[in-house]
């Protein structure tokens, strides 16, 4: 697609896609908040252990 | 094809976060350069010049005011890498200066490659610790006890531009595009109302709305001005407020819509500044209210949510580049923000698989429902941190994309390419190649110029004060066809690019 189509494209059927795409991102959203559960598991195994220990430790200088 | 005048040359600097498990001793600076020579290994040391830095010079034409302790501690460890990046110690953090690129795509992916150069360092360094200490590297900006490091992005503008300019419609700009730039953060910071989670790390920590600092008082408007080019053409915009994002459409959006937006401003195409009243109350606020739901006073009195303004800016935007000769890339990134900005609308958990906020807010939410944990729970402070991890096994942001919960944009052999080979289309791919190339004889290196040494009595520099030149169009088949420095420069000759 040249750039022209690709513009002439956007400015006349912006309105449908914009629609199109909200449909797909709400399908989206909730499959992933569905699978979301699933990654915890895999997460726990790979967290830092003693998190407070941790967080506590954790002093940064600052910067720039 | 785009004119020089389209192309906007831009880069990003990420100090990333450093600590060594298990370590009593721990010394950020020693631990920084450490990192950094382990990575540079035996490979050549170029010494990082600083003799055309000046970063106490003042876009607004105040001339010279230095702080004191501005750059030397960070002279001392510097590598330039083979894909035109400096990779060194600045401060208590080893900082990845990605290399000049034209194209915010491309810079999305610059930036990515700095990652994998921290990861692959931690690897190098690994063998010099004691059993049991593991050097952690986050790419975030905030240790959630009141200290910030930074995530800037450069951007090349025209001199020609009044810098008042800027500063009228940029404010409102980065105040409201932190819907998103953010990578999320639990709790407040330096004397901010507490929160629960917000939008960004970065926002309590701006105070004035312009000035020279970056370490004390940040303002929202950095008036660093170090063009490293031609300073009667050139200015740098030198943005401090921002994000480290670990999410590579994050990174191309924020990256690609200020670049756009900063076009529009030298265009004078923008109908009227949006001026926020109170821009550093705007800029916290924004960032503490993950609803999206919290109305800014303009200056006209008129009351705005960040979306909303986000709207105009890309209304306004959107027309000019698509009226304009663009590239692809542009109209992408017109695309992108237009869809980012719906999906906010609608529901900020949707955008969880493009940007890092809300990306780590639904990991914390999912731990907080399972766990039954409160916002002040030790874990999720932990998560927080962790997601940053440049770790490809244990970074939680490197999980989610490797499950696939958050899209990505490049492959990882894309990325690794980006790490060994420098962009195509400005000074940086010369930089990269003559470092790669001719290393040996290469004594300092600089953005805007590269010292030789091929055995003859004087040093030999070669300028490069035109950032768009030096690109393999103009000097890739020159460095195919000479075989030693010395003929390098002999063929470049006294051109200065």
């Amino acid at each position: 697609m040249t750039e022209r189509e690709r513009k002439e494209t956007r400015s006349g059927e912006s309105e449908s896609t914009v629609a199109a795409e909200e449909t797909t991102g709400s399908d989206q959203g909730e499959a992933l908040t569905d699978r979301i559960d699933d990654i915890l598991d895999e997460i726990d195994t790979v967290l830092e252990e003693n998190a407070e220990e941790f967080v506590k430790n954790y002093v940064q200088k600052g910067g720039e | 094809m785009t004119s020089d005048s389209q192309q906007k040359v831009l880069g990003t600097e990420t100090e990333f976060g450093i600590t060594v498990l298990n370590q009593p001793d721990f010394n950020p600076v020693a631990a920084a350069s450490t990192l950094v020579n382990s990575y540079a290994g035996k490979r050549a040391r170029i010494k990082w010049s600083f003799d055309e830095e000046s970063p106490g010079r003042d876009a607004r034409g105040f001339g010279f005011d230095l702080t004191p302790s501005f750059d030397m501690e960070s002279g001392l460890v510097n590598v330039v890498l083979g894909n035109g990046a400096r990779f060194y110690v600045d401060h208590a953090h080893p900082e990845y200066s990605s290399p000049e690129s034209a194209d915010p795509l491309e810079a999305a992916l610059y930036d990515k490659a700095g990652e994998v150069v921290l990861a692959r360092a931690v690897q190098a360094a690994q063998e010099l610790l004691a059993e049991g200490q593991r050097f952690i590297i986050h790419k975030n900006n905030s240790d959630g006890k009141g200290n910030s490091y930074g995530a800037h992005e450069n951007y090349l503008m025209s001199r020609a531009l009044p810098f008042g300019m800027v500063v009228s419609h940029m404010t409102g700009f980065f105040a409201t595009r932190q819907i998103f730039t953010g990578s999320g953060k639990v709790g407040a910071e330096n004397g901010r109302p507490d929160v629960d989670f917000q939008i960004t790390q970065r926002a309590d920590f701006f105070e004035e709305e312009v000035g020279l600092e970056t370490t004390l008082k940040r303002p929202i408007i950095n008036t660093r001005d170090e063009p490293h080019a031609d300073p009667s053409k050139y200015r740098r915009l030198h943005v401090i407020i921002g994000d480290a994002n670990l999410s590579e459409v994050q990174t191309y959006l924020k990256l690609g819509a200020t670049t756009a937006m900063l076009h529009a401003v030298e265009a004078d195409v923008l109908p009227e500044a949006l001026t926020i009243a109170n821009p550093v109350d705007a800029v916290w606020k924004i960032s503490h209210d993950p609803t999206l739901r919290t109305t800014i006073e303009m200056e006209d009195g008129r009351f705005m949510t960040a979306l909303e303004a986000q709207w105009q800016y890309l209304e306004w935007v959107g027309k000019y580049i698509n009226e304009s000769d663009f590239s692809d890339t542009f109209l992408n990134v017109m695309t992108v923000w237009e869809e980012i900005l719906a999906d906010l609308e609608k529901d900020p958990a949707l955008t969880a698989d493009r940007l890092d906020w809300t990306a780590k807010q639904r990991l914390m939410e999912g731990y907080r429902a399972r766990d039954d944990l409160g916002w002040d729970a030790p874990k999720l402070r932990l998560l927080d941190l962790q997601y940053h991890d440049v770790d490809p096994q244990r970074g939680l942001y490197n999980r989610l994309a490797a499950a696939g919960h958050i899209r990505r944009l490049f492959t990882d052999e894309q990325v690794a390419t980006a790490v060994r080979k420098p962009p195509e289309g400005t000074r940086a791919y010369f930089r990269g190649e003559c470092v790669t190339r001719f290393g040996d004889a290469l004594v300092a290196a600089n953005w805007d110029s590269l010292v030789f040494d091929i055995g003859e009595e004087s040093l030999r520099r070669v300028p490069m004060m035109e950032p768009l030149r030096g690109g393999k169009d103009r000097v890739g088949e020159l460095l195919d066809r000479v075989e030693t420095p010395a003929e390098l420069l002999q063929a470049l000759g006294g051109n200065d690019d």
